[in-house]
Formats: C-alpha cells, structure tokens, sequence
C-alpha cells in the first residue's frame, strides 16, 4: 500500500469528514448510553458489503441499504416489544456478522473488517463531505429534542416532541454515519469511531456546546493521525486510527486526573 | 354537576396500565387561579393523573379545560447528572429571550448559574430553575409534581413560598403533588385524596383535621365544602 500525495489528501478528506461527523453524532450515543449500539449495528453492514461485492456494485452502497433496513427493523421491534435499542441490536448483530463472513469472498474480507482509506478517489471524498455536512445539520436539528428525552420522557412529549419519530431520525444518521466510516476502519472498528471520541469529550465538558464541538474535534483527529500514521508504517489505517483515538481519551483522563489533584 | 366557570372538568376518567386499573372513575372540577394539592399514598395514581390530564396517555371519561389553556409541567424524576448541560443551555430549550428575569424571579442569578452544569446545582437550585423552566413561557397552568424533591427541610417553605407569589403573580392555576400535609395545608387552597379513587376533595385548611386524615386513608366522604355525586366532587 503506497501513498502517493493525491490519494492522501482524499483519504484525509473522508477521514476528516467522517471524523467529525461520527464525533458529533456519537457524542448524543454516549449520553443515551447507547454506545455499544454503533458498534454492534456496524457488523450488520458486512452482509450490505458482501452482496455488493458478489453481485458488482458498490459495497457501501449494499451496506447503508442493511444498515438502514436495519435501523428501521429495530426501531419498529422497539416499539412494538417496547424492549431497549441495545437488546434488539444484540440479537440481530452476531447473526449478520455470521452472515457476512460466510458471504464475503475471502481475498476481499480483511478490507470488509477493516477498511482501507487508501483506496478512496475524489468521488468519494465528495460523498463523504455532503453526508457528513448532512449528518451534522439534521443532528443539530434534533439533539434538543433528544437531551430533553433523555432529562424526562415525559418533558419531551408534554412539548409536543414526537419521540419515536426522532429517535428513527437519529438511527438513520447513525446507519448513514457508519456506512461512511466502514471506508475508514471497516466493520469491526467503525463503532470506535461513534464512542471513544465523545467518551473523551464527555470527561471534560460542563456543557452542551463544549461536549458536541470536542466530540467532533477529536473525531477528526483521531482519524487524521491514523491515516498518517498508517502511511508511515505502511499498515492497514483502521487500527491506528482506534489506536490514535484511545490515546486522546487517555490523556484527557490523565490530564483531567492532573487537575482534580492540583486543585 | 358542572360549575359555570369552571376551569378544568374531569369526569369518570379511569385509566388501566397493563391491565391494572391506576384511576378509578375521577371526577372533580376546579375553578381558575386555585391551587390544588393531589396527595395520597404511593401507587395511588398521582402522577398518572398528570400524565392524563397533560395528553401522554390514553385514558377513559373527560378532561375538560376551559378557554385556552397553556400547561407548564415539571415532572418528579428528571436525569440531569449524566448530561453535560448548562442552566442556560436547558433554559433555551424553550425560550431563550426570557432566561435573565425568569432566573431573577425564582431569585437566582443569571450570573452565578447560567453556565453551571445542571447537574452540579444543589437539590433547591435545581427546583428553582425547574420552577423558571416552568414559568418561562408564561403558562396559565402549572403540574407540579414533588415540587421539593430532593430539596432539605428547610428549603422546602421557601420553595413553596416561592410558587405561591409566582402562580399569583402570574395567574396561574397550579396543580401540585405532595406527600407533606403540613405544605399542603399552607400552601394549596384544596386538595384532592386519591387512592386510585377520589376519596377526599375539599378544602386544604381542613387537611389535619384527625377526621379527615382517617378519611383520606379510608372512605370517600362528602364535607360542606364539597358535594359528592356518584364519586364526582365540585368545588
């Protein structure tokens, strides 16, 4: 895998993008405790992918279709069951995973688990901005209806707010966020991408505003310090990508420690 | 029977959830600008009064309001510590215009709480702004319930204090859920018993009368102040 100066930049293009939007996006995911959710309804991508490889088209195409088919499945069962996001998601993930192993032809399955940026054209750094830009507009449209649902339920709907309809919103921008990131890190790490850099936000942040801007900044550079540094070492991005990302959150704590211990 | 200008009219609201009845044929009728105080034991069906007369859940009989009717509600239980929220961002939520002297008038100031997290706000700043978050938008009615939950003992007069001068300042008829008969007593001008059934509707004042307190625990019953027809009270 070689860099050569034009794929780089369309790499750190989607990687940006995708950054800041699964960082702004995951930050509500964190507050809903619903962090493993991304990351399990990840692997139901894999099947979408490997369909997309056997029959000719675009992989994340065939992804986002299962992932949103996906969200609305579960959304439904949620409502219907009234049983939670994370034990719905639990019950389908392990099957698609299964699935999409079996499904995905061999020499195409370790960029399917863990993603390759490399491989990114201008094309898809265009896509990558226009759903990231959309990500974070229709989140700020509802992450005040969502935080009050999550101060009471009860709030939210005496003003009128129409909670199951936001929660599917918010589940369709978290099939479209993670069928964009799986180019970075593929299936197995893409929920990384959703959680950690809002659990580092979140240990530092005494307020909304501060919280969202610092999910998505970490986001961002967790993903441009793994797409550089898998150019260095000539490694799959994925990984360092996680890996850059979990050292942010280990200085935060360790900075936050600092200071609780100084003051 | 149903008073000319009543102001909020209920009748035979019964209201099952799972197949267990939590309200039994409630009935009762109050007039504008009154404070009403809903007691009772736990499970008696309080709060899903409440939850019926704000809309949330399905229910059978009526619930009137008269002429046009803005509602305020602060429910009990609200989950503030695990999210990073200021004062000033929550205030916003609703009606970011109008933060400064909603603050000002449950007498807290702007300056020293806007951009405190609400969860690092202690049990009676938290009410304060809950009663600002409230009152915000101008209401014309206001469901309270637990208005001193989690607020010390001394604390708790001065919020009741407080809502007494805001909802007569503002016009508000306020709906309130307590467990205190000494509060209620002071500071509602009727109270309604309920024990999945209205079993006492009348006036605060005689809250701590031995006979009433046995009632409230015990039968309906019917008091000059109140008639009774068929389990439907009018004040």
């Amino acid at each position: 895998m070689k860099f050569m100066a034009e794929p780089l930049l369309f790499s750190l293009i989607v990687g940006i993008a995708v950054g800041i939007s699964a960082g702004y996006l995951g930050s509500i995911m964190v507050l809903e405790k619903m962090a493993l959710v991304g990351d399990a309804l990840s692997h139901v991508a894999l099947p979408g992918l490997a369909i997309g490889i056997l029959l000719h088209f675009n992989p994340f195409v065939g992804a986002f279709a299962f992932l949103f088919t996906s969200a609305v499945l579960i959304w439904y069962l949620g409502r219907v069951t009234k049983l939670s996001f994370e034990t719905l998601v639990g019950a389908v993930f392990t099957l698609a995973l299964a699935i999409g192993i079996l499904l995905v032809p061999q020499p195409d399955l370790l960029e399917a688990l863990f993603g390759d940026i490399t491989k990114v054209g201008w094309i898809d750094a265009l896509i990558a901005i226009v759903i990231s830009i959309a990500v974070v507009a229709l989140t700020r449209a509802i992450y005040r209806k969502i935080v009050l649902g999550l101060i009471s339920e009860e709030l939210a709907v005496s003003k009128g707010i129409n909670v199951a309809r936001t929660n599917l919103l918010y589940l369709l921008l978290v099939s479209l966020t993670v069928a964009i990131g799986l180019r970075i890190t593929g299936t197995l790490l893409v929920g990384f991408l959703v959680v950690t850099p809002a659990a580092a936000a979140r240990t530092i942040s005494a307020n909304l505003s501060k919280y969202f801007a610092l999910s998505a900044i970490f986001g961002a550079i967790s993903s441009i310090s793994g797409i550089l540094l898998s150019g260095y070492f000539n490694v799959l991005p994925g990984p360092l990508v996680v890996v850059s990302g979990v050292a942010i959150f280990a200085v935060v704590i360790v900075v936050r420690w600092r200071k609780k211990i100084t003051s | 029977m149903v008073i000319d200008d009543y102001f909020l009219n209920v009748s035979d609201l019964s209201l099952e959830i799972s197949n267990q009845k939590i309200l039994e044929n409630v009935s009762f009728t109050i007039k504008k600008g009154i404070t009403l105080a809903i007691v009772g034991p736990n499970g008696a069906g309080k709060t899903t009064l409440f939850r019926a007369l704000l809309g949330l859940i399905p229910y059978k009989g009526k619930i009137e309001w008269n002429g046009k009717v803005k509602v305020g509600y602060v429910p009990q239980i609200l989950s503030v510590h695990d999210i990073p929220i200021s004062v000033k961002e929550f205030l916003s939520f609703k009606d970011g215009s109008n933060i400064s002297s909603a603050l000002a008038s449950v007498g807290l100031d702007s300056q020293t709480v806007l951009e405190k997290s609400l969860g690092a706000l202690s049990g009676g700043q938290l009410r304060r702004v809950l009663i600002a978050w409230a009152i915000i938008d101008k209401p014309n009615v206001l469901l309270f319930d637990e208005p001193t939950s989690g607020v010390d003992l001394g604390g708790e007069e001065v919020i009741y204090g407080m809502l007494k001068r805001l909802t007569a300042e503002n016009r508000i008829t306020l709906l309130l859920i307590s467990h205190d008969l000494h509060i209620v007593r002071e500071y509602s001008d009727y109270v309604l018993a309920l024990n999945k059934r209205v079993v006492f509707f009348g006036k605060s004042k005689d809250v701590m009368n031995p006979d009433t307190q046995k009632l409230i625990y015990g039968e309906p019953v019917c008091r000059e102040y109140g008639e009774i027809h068929g389990g439907a009270v009018t004040i």
